[in-house]
C-alpha cells in the first residue's frame, strides 16, 4: 500500500480532464470546422480578387458605381452606429440602474433584431413606407422618398444593428450596480458629471467593443438592406449589394475585389476587437473590487 | 478660491503625547461637529416597512454605531440620513436645518460605502480630488489647493506615496482608507460609514478600528457607522444604537448596553446569554416548581423570562439546591480561560454556564447554580 502513496495512481486523472483521444478529437473537430468554413473561404476571397493581377483588382474597385457603393456604406454606418450608440447607452442605463414595469419586455425587445430574419426587418419598412404601404400615400403627397432610397437603408441597418451596443453594456452595468454613482453623487457631483466622469469611463471598453461589432454588422448587412434599397446602381447600392450585382454580372474579379475590401474591414475589426479585449480584460482585473 | 479647513497631519497626532486627543482638538471647527436629529423616520419598501418611526438625537462630534442583525434597518437609516433614499415620513435635521428636502449633493455628507465604491478608472489622487473638482466654478478650489488638500488627506490616512496607484492595486485596508479620505475631502458636515470594516479580515479590522477612533478624535466629525459586529460597536462608539426589525431597541454606552439591556432582544443579541421561562409570584421567582433565590426586580405576577450570562453565575453551596437552577451536563467545551458547560433541564430547557477550566464535570452530572446578575422581562416579549 505505502509504495503507492507518492505517485498518482496509474488511471488517475483530474476530474475535469478528458481522456487523451477525446481531447485530440475535440480540438481536431474545432480546427477542421474553422478551417473549412472560415479560413479557406476567406483565403479564396483574396485569391480570387487578385487572380487577374493587381491592375484588374484596382480597376474593379475604381468603377464609379463601386466607389459610390463604398461611400454609401460608410455613410450609412456613420449614421446608424452613433444612433445605436445613443440608444444602447440609454437602454443599458435604464435597465441596469432602474427598476420599472416592462423592464423584462424591454430586454426581450432589444434582442428582437437578433431573432428576426433581416428580410422581415426590410419588409416591415416596405409595408410602412412603400407606395402601397400605410404611410406611402402621405409620403408621396409630400414628396418624401424613404423606401428605395437612402433613408430606408439607414433605417433597415439601424434596426438590424440595434442590439449590439446595448447587449454589450447591460451585463457589465448590471454587475457594476449603482454604488459608484451613489458615491459620486454623495461627493456632490451633478447628474451629467456622474455620467461623464464615472458611468461612461466605467464602461468605455465594453462600449467600444459594442460599437465595433455594431459597425462591422452595419457595413456587412445584406438581407434587410437588399429589400429596401431598390438596388439602383451608383445610388442605393451598398457594398454587399454591389458585390452580389457584380457577381451576377459575371464580373468575378470586380466582385471579389469589393468582397476582399469588405473582408479586410471585418479582419480589421477583429484585430481591433482582440486588442481591446486584451486591454479591457486587463482593465477589469485591475479595477475590480 | 475658497479656503479649506486645516487637516491635522500625522505628526500633529504623534507629537500630541500620551493623550489620544491632540492639543488642537479643542479648536475643532463647529462645522465639523454638526448635531443630527432624526424625527420619527418611517421607510416602506413596497409592502414591508423597513423602518417604523425611528427617532434619535446625535450630538455634534459624537461617534455613533448602528448595531443590529441584517434586516434590522440600520443601513436603511444610514442611507436616509445621507439622502440616498427618501423617507416615507419623518424628518432629518442637520443642526437646526431640515435636510429632508435637500438632495444628496446639497447635504454635504461624507459617505463611505461597504464595498468602498472607489472609481476604478481613477488614481487614488483623482479619487480624493473628485469631490472638489466637481464643485461649481464659484466654490471650486484651484488645482494647487486641491493638490495640497489631497496630499494632506493622504498623510492623514497614512497612504502618502500611493497617490498614483489605481484602486485595483491596493489592499483591502488601503482601499478602505482611500474611501474614507475621499469622503473627508469634501469637508462633510457628518460622516456616514456603512459596514466600514465588513470586507476586511479580522486582523486588519482591529487595526483599522483603532485607526478610525484616532482619526475621529482628531477631526471631530459627527460620525455614524453601521455594523453587525457587536465587538466593533461596543469598542469603537461613544454610544451604540441597537436596532431590530426596523426599530431602535436601545441607545446607550457600551456599559448600558452590556450591563443594563433594555429589552430581551438586546440581552440576547449582545454577548452570550441563556433564557429560561419563569413565573413571578408575589416578588419571588419560580422555576421548575421551586422558588429560586433571586430577586424579582419588581416584575408583576405572571409569566416572565429570566436572562443571565454564562459567567454571571456561581455554583450553589450545600443546602442551597432547593432554591437553585438545577440542570444536567449535556456538553462541555473549552472557551478561552473558562470551560463552558451546556446544561439541560428535563430535556426541555437549555442553558450555559462558565466554570473554571481546571474543574471537571462529567456528562450527566447534576449541577445547581445561582445567577449572580440577571434580568427579568415580561414573557410575551421573548424573541
Amino acid at each position: 500500500m505505502s509504495d503507492h502513496a507518492i505517485a498518482a495512481p496509474l488511471n488517475w486523472r483530474a476530474p475535469t480532464n478528458e481522456a487523451r483521444p477525446v481531447k485530440a478529437v475535440l480540438i481536431a473537430v474545432a480546427m477542421l470546422f474553422l478551417g473549412v468554413f472560415l479560413l479557406i473561404p476567406l483565403l479564396v476571397v483574396f485569391v480570387e480578387a487578385l487572380s487577374a493581377g493587381l491592375p484588374a483588382f484596382l480597376n474593379g474597385l475604381s468603377d464609379p458605381d463601386t466607389v459610390s457603393a463604398i461611400w454609401l456604406t460608410l455613410l450609412v454606418a456613420a449614421i446608424s452606429v452613433p444612433a445605436n450608440l445613443v440608444f444602447g447607452i440609454a437602454a443599458a442605463w435604464a435597465i441596469a440602474k432602474y427598476e420599472f414595469r416592462g423592464k423584462t419586455m424591454l430586454i426581450t425587445l432589444i434582442d428582437l433584431p437578433f431573432s428576426v430574419s433581416p428580410v422581415i426587418a426590410g419588409l416591415i419598412y416596405v409595408v410602412l413606407f412603400g407606395s402601397h404601404g400605410y404611410l406611402g400615400p402621405w409620403l408621396k403627397a409630400h414628396d418624401i422618398q424613404i423606401i428605395f432610397a437612402f433613408p430606408a437603408i439607414v433605417l433597415a441597418t439601424t434596426f438590424v444593428t440595434f442590439p449590439f451596443v446595448a447587449r454589450e453594456l447591460i451585463p457589465l452595468m448590471q454587475e457594476q450596480g449603482t454604488q459608484d454613482e451613489e458615491a459620486a453623487v454623495s461627493l456632490g457631483a451633478s447628474g451629467l458629471q456622474v455620467f461623464l466622469r464615472v458611468t461612461l469611463p466605467n464602461v468605455k471598453w465594453a462600449l467600444m467593443y459594442g460599437v465595433l461589432l455594431c459597425n462591422a454588422r452595419a457595413m456587412g448587412e445584406f438581407g434587410a438592406v437588399s429589400v429596401v434599397s431598390g438596388k439602383v446602381r451608383g445610388q442605393t447600392n451598398t457594398m454587399p449589394l454591389q458585390i452580389e450585382i457584380l457577381y451576377n454580372d459575371y464580373q468575378w474579379v470586380a466582385a471579389f475585389a469589393v468582397a476582399s475590401l469588405l473582408a479586410l474591414l471585418a479582419l480589421l475589426t477583429l484585430i481591433v476587437k482582440s486588442a481591446l479585449e486584451w486591454r479591457y480584460g486587463h482593465e477589469l482585473s485591475n479595477g475590480h473590487r | 478660491m475658497t479656503a479649506l479647513a486645516k487637516i491635522p497631519r500625522a505628526s500633529d497626532y504623534t507629537n500630541a503625547g500620551p493623550s489620544i486627543i491632540p492639543a488642537f482638538a479643542g479648536s475643532r471647527e463647529r462645522e465639523h461637529s454638526m448635531n443630527v436629529t432624526i424625527e420619527n423616520l418611517v421607510k416602506d419598501f413596497g409592502e414591508t416597512p423597513a423602518l417604523h418611526g425611528v427617532s434619535l438625537e446625535i450630538a455634534g462630534g459624537e461617534l455613533i454605531a448602528l448595531l443590529g442583525p441584517s434586516g434590522s434597518g440600520k443601513t436603511t437609516l444610514l442611507r436616509l440620513i445621507a439622502g440616498l433614499d427618501f423617507p416615507t415620513s419623518g424628518r432629518v435635521l442637520f443642526g437646526n436645518e431640515d435636510a429632508s428636502s435637500k438632495s444628496v449633493q446639497d447635504r454635504n455628507v461624507g459617505f463611505v460605502f461597504q464595498s468602498y465604491a472607489l472609481f476604478r478608472h481613477m488614481t487614488v489622487f483623482d479619487n480624493l480630488a473628485f469631490g472638489l473638482r466637481v464643485r461649481p466654478r464659484a466654490t471650486r478650489p484651484s488645482e494647487t489647493v486641491i493638490r495640497e488638500r489631497v496630499m494632506s488627506l493622504l498623510d492623514l490616512v497614512q497612504l502618502s506615496g500611493l497617490e498614483k496607484r489605481f484602486p485595483g492595486q491596493l489592499s483591502g485596508g488601503q482601499r478602505q482608507r482611500v474611501a474614507f479620505a475621499r469622503a473627508l475631502a469634501i469637508e462633510p458636515r457628518i460622516l456616514l460609514l456603512d459596514e466600514p470594516f465588513g470586507a476586511l479580515d479580522a486582523k486588519v479590522r482591529k487595526e483599522l478600528r483603532r485607526w478610525l477612533r484616532e482619526i475621529h478624535d482628531r477631526t471631530g466629525h459627527t460620525t455614524v457607522f453601521v455594523t453587525h459586529d457587536q465587538e466593533e460597536a461596543l469598542e469603537l462608539a461613544d454610544r451604540v444604537v441597537v436596532m431590530s426589525q426596523g426599530r431602535i431597541e436601545q441607545v446607550g454606552s457600551a456599559d448600558d448596553i452590556y450591563d443594563r439591556p433594555a429589552t430581551p432582544f438586546v440581552f440576547d443579541f449582545i454577548g452570550d446569554s441563556s433564557a429560561l421561562p419563569v413565573m413571578i409570584d408575589n416578588g419571588s421567582v419560580r422555576f421548575d416548581n421551586r422558588v429560586i433565590a433571586i430577586d424579582a426586580q419588581g416584575q408583576p405576577n405572571g409569566a416572565a423570562t429570566l436572562f443571565f450570562r454564562p459567567n454571571h453565575i456561581r455554583l450553589s453551596r450545600e443546602g442551597e439546591e432547593g432554591r437553585s437552577i438545577v440542570g444536567t451536563v449535556s456538553g462541555s467545551r473549552r472557551l478561552g480561560d473558562a470551560r463552558r458547560l451546556e446544561l439541560e433541564i428535563d430535556g426541555q430547557h437549555r442553558f450555559e454556564i462558565d466554570v473554571p477550566a481546571d474543574t471537571d464535570f462529567p456528562r450527566k452530572a447534576r449541577v445547581a447554580i445561582q445567577p449572580t446578575s440577571w434580568r427579568l422581562y415580561p414573557a410575551q416579549k421573548v424573541v
